[in-house]
């Protein structure tokens, strides 16, 4: 009997988690679909997942040829990596100093790193557009990053980390005679590097996938990531042609996806053993 | 090499309201190994960091050597600390390990930075320089095997051998270690407790040691610094903490089995009685209580009937191979206490009466408040002060 209940609720467990999935994940089958398609099938009233006549080639060729896919591509890999970079720079030492280092008001700092991690970064994009208005970096690749470069998620994940190792081994560096920067890029950062893999996905699905903000700091085809490339692009040159579409936007999607099946093991370990807990 | 001496003065610490350490002085006198023995939580490592520097005092001076080190960093007072837990750096291979205090010493920051570092004129030549010393030191602790492997891929007993290894490698003046043995099982502990005498005569320098174990401090200290509450009650050699504790706690803290302590009332400065015997005979308070103090191995059998014994009855016998542990009830005494004798004192069984004398120039006597009570005290029959 008792058997029977616990696969019962197993059974359950499963198909709902299944059900949550199929929302997130249908939308990606549909565009992976499409972008197999001739248009006349696109449009067909019948469903069917994989076409009759197969127009991948086509769509792809036509995806990376049309619009300059391959420079938005390599400008998202540059925006994001030095996004990333950046950030890295910046949270590692503010995360050690808050998890570390005893001095007055680190609990009043502590908790505005996690007043800000409330704020969507929305809010703040017109103080950030007459910002970068000011400084002239309207429409460089400048006006890309900057908003960026201090991640209050970026904070809280490795002080959350930073936290969990032992302040002797802090101790015994000190002894060694490690600066406190030495001690961030020597000690705490190769230890945490479950949190540092799990913050680099994070901060770049998020402005890889960015449309907002480029939409607002940039106007010059050379500068686009690829979302707001593949918009313009859907706006210029194929009005309603959407096989080419589904297609540019499989490609933009693709790193992602591999990256993140590649380290999917460090993110979860990075999210559970040193952050959200 | 020799190592330097080390003067605390009137050392104070406080963590919001409480007071960790208080007003301590202590003076190290160079080469000597001491141990500070306390009880958890009574400030022992909170003292260690301060000396090493990574904590600092609210009040009071640290002399290393004949030098004020109030205002340095750990990295330069010439100490080396070997932590409870180790602190290796999990990242790192041993001999990384091991070179990293030579690295940080020995190269510049320019000649440290990856890749470029090693371009520079004098970095390689330095690096081989170290890794020529971590070698030497691995095999001197006998770790050489090890060089290549992680701290995660080591045994309890190894890693604590690279830990000493990594403070032995920039020949420090003063070791600091916070209770290096804990984490090691019993048999593993007896055998590091003499590697570490050991490394102490061969290096000659001065070792402070903290542990809250009074065998070990006990077993490898020149002097040990008792200390309780944050304050440090007596500072002796081994023996004479043992033999003439200058307090109660002391006394209760040090020995094992644990002394055993029988309150007596004192009538006229005169009469005080354990068993049946009446103690001491010349004090200097009138009236009141006073504790006695007895060491297990301070009783000895004695037949039934000889003047000046006490008579026993044994509630339970523990065989300890050389020795017997026998707890026993002593009349007109509320707790049991306990008496070692050696094995070879005959077949005895729980159920048994027996005749004890006490080695009067043992006997410890303790006042109210716990201060040690420098008279003689000797075991005299009832009878004899009845006449
Ligand atoms: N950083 C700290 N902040 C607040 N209290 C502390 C800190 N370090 C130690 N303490 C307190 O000081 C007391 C002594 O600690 P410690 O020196 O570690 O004792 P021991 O090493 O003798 O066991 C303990 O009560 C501990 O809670
Ligand atoms: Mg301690």
């Amino acid at each position: 009997m008792k058997h029977c209940r616990l696969s019962f609720r197993t059974l359950g467990r499963h198909g709902f988690l299944a059900i949550t999935t199929a929302f997130v994940i249908v939308p990606f089958i549909w565009m992976v679909s499409l972008s197999l398609k001739p248009p006349e099938e696109i449009f067909q009233a019948s469903f069917s997942l994989l076409p009759q006549s197969w127009h991948a080639t086509q769509n792809y060729i036509r995806a990376m040829t049309a619009s300059p896919l391959p420079r938005f591509m390599l400008n998202g890999v540059f925006i994001c990596a030095v996004i990333v970079v950046f950030q890295i720079l910046i949270c590692a030492p503010i995360a050690y100093a808050l998890a570390k280092l005893r001095f007055p008001g680190r609990h009043v700092f502590f908790n505005l790193v996690l007043v800000s991690l409330l704020i969507p970064s929305q809010v703040l994009a017109l103080p950030l557009f007459i910002l970068a208005y000011q400084l002239g970096l309207l429409n460089t690749y400048a006006a890309l990053v900057f908003p960026f470069v201090v991640s209050p998620l970026g904070i809280f994940l490795f002080r959350q980390f930073f936290n969990t190792i032992s302040d002797d081994i802090v101790h015994a560096a000190r002894l060694d005679g490690m600066s406190e920067f030495t001690i961030v890029w020597r000690i705490m950062l190769p230890m945490a590097v479950p949190a540092l893999i799990a913050f680099s996905i994070f901060s770049v699905v998020g402005h890889w996938n960015d449309l907002f903000w480029p939409l607002i700091a940039v106007r010059s085809q050379e500068l686009m990531p690829p979302p707001l490339g593949l918009m313009a692009f859907k706006n210029e040159d194929t009005g309603i042609d959407y096989g080419p579409l589904m297609a540019g936007s499989t490609i933009v999607v693709a790193p992602l996806v591999l990256v993140f099946l590649l380290a999917q093991r460090w993110f979860i370990e990075g999210l559970t053993s040193g952050g959200i807990k | 090499m020799s190592g330097h001496g080390l003067v605390l003065r009137n050392i104070c610490k406080k963590f919001g309201s409480t007071n960790v350490i208080r007003n301590l002085s202590l003076n190290v006198i160079p080469g000597e190994f001491l141990t500070l023995l306390g009880p958890s939580g009574c400030g022992k490592s909170t003292l260690l960091r301060i000396i090493a520097g990574l904590e600092l005092q609210d009040e009071g001076s640290i002399a290393i050597g004949g030098r004020e080190v109030d205002g340095l960093r750990p990295k330069l007072r010439d100490v080396a600390m070997v932590f409870q837990s180790y602190a290796l750096y999990p990242h790192m291979s041993v001999a990384k390990n091991l070179a990293i205090p030579l690295l940080m010493r020995r190269l510049c920051a320019w000649q440290r930075i990856p890749v470029f570092g090693a371009l520079l004129p004098g970095t390689a030549s330095r690096k081989s320089e170290i890794i020529e010393e971590v070698a030497r030191v691995a095999k001197s602790i006998g770790i050489s095997h090890l060089l290549d492997r992680k701290p995660r891929q080591l045994s309890g007993g190894q890693r604590q051998r690279v830990a000493v290894g990594r403070a032995m490698v920039r020949h420090p003046a003063v070791f600091l270690m916070d209770e290096p043995l804990s984490n090691l099982d019993a048999k593993l502990r007896v055998q590091m407790r003499a590697e570490i005498k050991e490394l102490h005569q061969r290096l000659g320098v001065t070792f402070i040691y903290v542990t809250h174990d009074q065998v070990e401090a006990m077993t490898l200290s020149d002097r040990v610094a008792v200390m309780l509450d944050g304050e440090l009650v007596q500072v002796a050699p081994p023996q004479e903490i043992y033999a003439n504790p200058h307090d109660r706690r002391v006394a209760e803290f040090v020995g094992s089995p644990k002394i055993n302590m029988i309150d007596v009332n004192v009538c006229g400065g005169r009469l005080a009685e354990i068993g049946g015997q009446v103690l001491p005979s010349e004090l200097t308070i009138g009236q009141g209580t006073l504790t006695v103090g007895i060491r297990p191995e301070a009783f000895h059998l004695a037949s039934s009937g000889e003047p000046n014994s006490i008579s026993a009855a044994v509630r339970l016998v523990e065989h300890m191979g050389s020795d017997l542990f026998l707890h026993l009830d002593l009349t007109g005494v509320p707790d049991p206490i306990i008496a070692r004798l050696p094995a070879a004192s005959g077949h005895i069984a729980p159920g048994n009466r027996l005749h004890l004398r006490i080695r009067t120039e043992q006997l410890l006597l303790f006042s109210e408040n716990g201060q040690r009570l420098k008279q003689q005290a000797s075991v005299t029959p009832l009878r004899e002060y009845a006449r």
